[in-house]
């Protein structure tokens, strides 16, 4: 569903993403693991359509079509969902309004009717339910003084009432108890299915001992840099970061 | 429940109330001076007191020169008041037994406006007076209102029909000597509506005016007076649209509220006069005197406004809290876009004792446009336990608009407690991508961003007004970001 291929990005003349390769096909898990600086939110970014980035090469194919040339709300409308690092905050306006307002959007450029009230509630309901989610929390202001693990629910919780077909989950265990990043993991996989993806962008290995991902990859420097299974992470997390820039930097020396 | 899809609806259209309607009027000619004050007078066929009582604003007003307020934080080339026309009136037949005996073509303009004067009406429990450049052409409800002793009328109606309660209370709360335009206006006004709730009576349905300003080259001046006797309670509304014209219109109105013991009025505004085009010509002049009086003990009152449109506003609903345990309430969005400028705020006096007040002040800039709160909390000396919260707010959208806050406050009494808080803030981009990412357009995702920052005023608004209030942020704010 997803090609990434050869994409170079940056922000204000600096080049973060130095030529990233990536096949994504539905019903795969990918993790996306690195250290800080690597480029890991940038891709996620990128992938989203945030402005701040600028693509300077390369392309990234969504079921076919160019990803890069549709503005973020059409990649949402495509099925491309964001769990952001830091969900933001909108005083005033309730989650439950703001989430009834990304549902119909998403229907209205698949050329749907908009959902009634009713069954909106209805499907609030049920995703309630599966994703331990109170009620009170969504008639709160967006975000506005959620805690982080609330904050994280929510993101989850949206994309559950959103069925994207590619969900990327930028950091979401950032800030998380163990508790929290199970709620979080179990919600995330309760929506997985045979049509659907999951790239999950994490500093740490934890998260990856509750969603599991059929493909580990090493962002280093803006590459992809090792790509492997679920023992990459568990390799990475007994040895740390540092054996794979070691790596790295003696082959580029070499190379140079 | 689905005000979104409303907003995104309208968001694409402009000033959709800037038709002209085709009606006879009825002119003064240019000018003012006493014979244009006297022909008002006589065109109403008033009494002598009334004549009197104008032609003494008159005398006070000429006597001030040109003199206008310059304290404000907005910029205009002089008025000149000998260019506009004082009075126009709708010819139609006097004496109308029913609404149906209205002139179609006006009939057809409220339509437009989407204000039903039928009494079908009945059924969303709101009375409408409407009032078409500077006269009432017809007020809804009289009669069922009537059998509780609620007089709801125009103020041309009220002069002959009710001397005595105008006499007693005109000019009381805003006297003919406060204010520039306070004293223009009780010279030349020509209509505007009264209301008067007699005591214990609570006003079983909203009472409404519509203003529409029509003419070319007229200024509407109305003036309004609401009494509220012991224990009664009134909602009130009014709305506001206009013509789109290149010339600036004025609108000097003034609006007295007396609330007697344990009454209550709440009085909204949505205000959507023609602001100009995007390059700042035309629009109206919005320069208008609103304030109530707490007369009696453990009264309240209740101001709440929209203000979307209008090339400059300039207006401050203030209370004054004469009796003890009385209650004074402002909340405000204000709007402005392009190149409109608005300086808007409130007074509250508190002169009795544990009297209370709170301000909500909610100022969106966008474009090039300058949006400033002017607020006065007065605490006099036998105030004791004064209480006043006030909270401004400044949404800023772009970076060439801007947000300005002038807060005085006075106090005179050490019991008093008195509570400031001010933030501004910018759109951020962070909410808007936000928005996006979730599939929300850009423009969609403005409304709901400012409406959510409106959310706690908007609230104050009577149920199907509060969604028109939406939309209109959302029509104003049109392009503003992107």
């Amino acid at each position: 569903m997803l090609t990434i291929h050869n994409l170079h990005a940056g922000i204000e003349g600096k080049e973060i993403l130095n030529g990233i390769n990536l096949e994504i096909k539905p019903g795969e898990v990918h993790a996306i693991m690195g250290p800080n600086g690597s480029g890991k939110s940038t891709l996620a970014s990128v992938l989203a359509g945030r402005k701040d980035f600028e693509v300077t090469e390369g392309s990234v194919e969504f079921f076919g079509k160019d990803l890069l040339g549709m503005p973020p709300e059409k990649r949402a409308g495509e099925g491309l969902f964001l769990a952001f690092q830091y969900p933001v905050e909108i005083p005033g306006l309730s989650t439950t309004n703001f989430i009834k307002t990304a549902v119909n959007e998403i229907r209205k450029y698949r050329g749907e009717e908009p959902m009634d009230a009713l069954a909106f509630l209805k499907l609030m309901k049920e995703q309630m339910a599966m994703m331990d989610i109170d009620q009170s929390l969504l008639s709160r202001s967006l975000n506005e003084g959620f805690s982080g693990g609330e904050k994280k629910r929510n993101e989850i919780f949206q994309m559950a009432m959103l069925k994207p077909k590619l969900a990327i989950l930028d950091e979401t265990d950032s800030g998380l108890d163990i508790d929290a990043i199970r709620i979080v993991a179990n919600g995330v996989n309760k929506l997985r299915s045979k049509d659907n993806a999951v790239l999950v962008v994490t500093h740490y290995q934890r998260l990856l001992d509750y969603i599991i991902p059929d493909f580990v990859h090493v962002l280093y420097n803006g590459r992809i840099v090792r790509s492997g299974s679920k023992k990459l992470a568990l390799e990475l997390e007994e040895k740390g970061y540092d054996f794979i820039k070691n790596e790295i930097d003696v082959s580029e020396e070499v190379n140079q | 429940m689905n005000e979104i899809s409303t907003i995104e609806k309208t968001v694409l259209s402009e000033y959709k109330y800037g038709f002209v309607s085709d009606i006879e009027a009825d002119e003064a000619p240019k000018g003012l001076n006493e014979d244009t004050v006297r022909f008002i007078s006589a065109k109403k066929n008033e009494p002598q007191w009334m004549l009197e009582w104008r032609l003494k604003a008159y005398r006070h007003w000429s006597r001030l020169a040109g003199e206008e307020p310059k304290w404000p934080n907005v910029k205009y080339p002089p008025i000149n008041y000998q260019d506009i026309i004082y009075y126009s009136a709708p010819k139609q037949k006097v004496d109308l037994n029913s609404l149906d005996e209205m002139d179609p073509e006006l009939r057809r303009t409220f339509e437009k406006l989407g204000i039903s004067l039928n009494e079908q009406k009945r059924l969303t429990g709101v009375a409408v007076d409407a009032v078409i450049d500077s006269v009432s052409i017809g007020t809804t409800f009289k009669v069922q209102l009537a059998e509780l002793g609620v007089i709801f009328c125009s103020m041309s109606e009220a002069i002959q029909e009710h001397p005595e309660l105008v006499k007693q209370y005109l000019g009381t709360v805003v006297p003919i000597t406060d204010n520039y335009f306070a004293s223009l206006n009780s010279a030349v006004f020509s209509d505007g509506s009264f209301c008067y709730i007699p005591k214990g009576v609570r006003c079983p349905m909203e009472l409404s005016t519509y203003f529409r300003i029509n003419a070319e080259n007229t200024g509407q001046f109305e003036r309004t007076l609401i009494v509220a006797e012991e224990g009664s309670y009134v909602s009130y509304l009014e709305g506001c649209t206009a013509p789109m014209r290149d010339e600036n219109q004025l609108h000097a109105a003034v609006v007295e509220l007396v609330a007697l013991d344990r009454a209550e009025i709440k009085y909204s505004t949505v205000q959507n006069w023609y602001p100009g085009d995007k390059e700042g010509k035309g629009g109206i002049y919005n320069f208008v005197t609103k304030r109530g009086i707490c007369r009696g003990e453990s009264s309240k009152i209740s101001w709440t406004q929209v203000e979307t449109g209008s090339a400059i506003t300039w207006k401050y609903p203030s209370v004054i809290l004469k009796g003890d345990n009385s209650v004074g309430e402002f909340y405000s969005v204000a709007v402005t876009n392009n190149h409109q400028q608005a300086d808007t705020g409130t007074k509250m006096m508190h002169l009795g004792k544990n009297t209370k007040s709170r301000i909500v002040s909610k100022g969106i800039s966008a474009g090039v446009s300058n949006n400033s709160y002017r607020g006065l909390v007065h605490v006099s000396k036998k105030a004791n336990n004064a209480r006043n919260f006030s909270q401004c707010d400044s949404l800023l959208l772009g970076d060439k608009c801007g947000a300005h806050t002038f807060p005085y406050i006075e106090v005179k009494n050490n019991s008093a407690i008195v509570e400031h808080e001010a933030t501004t803030s910018k759109i951020g981009e962070d909410q808007i991508f936000y928005c996006n990412q979730r599939g929300i357009d850009t423009e969609t995702a403005v409304a709901l961003v400012v409406n959510g920052f409106a959310r706690e005023v908007m609230n104050q608004l009577p149920m199907e007004f509060a969604i028109e209030a939406q939309k209109l942020l959302a029509i104003s704010l049109e392009g503003s970001v992107g």
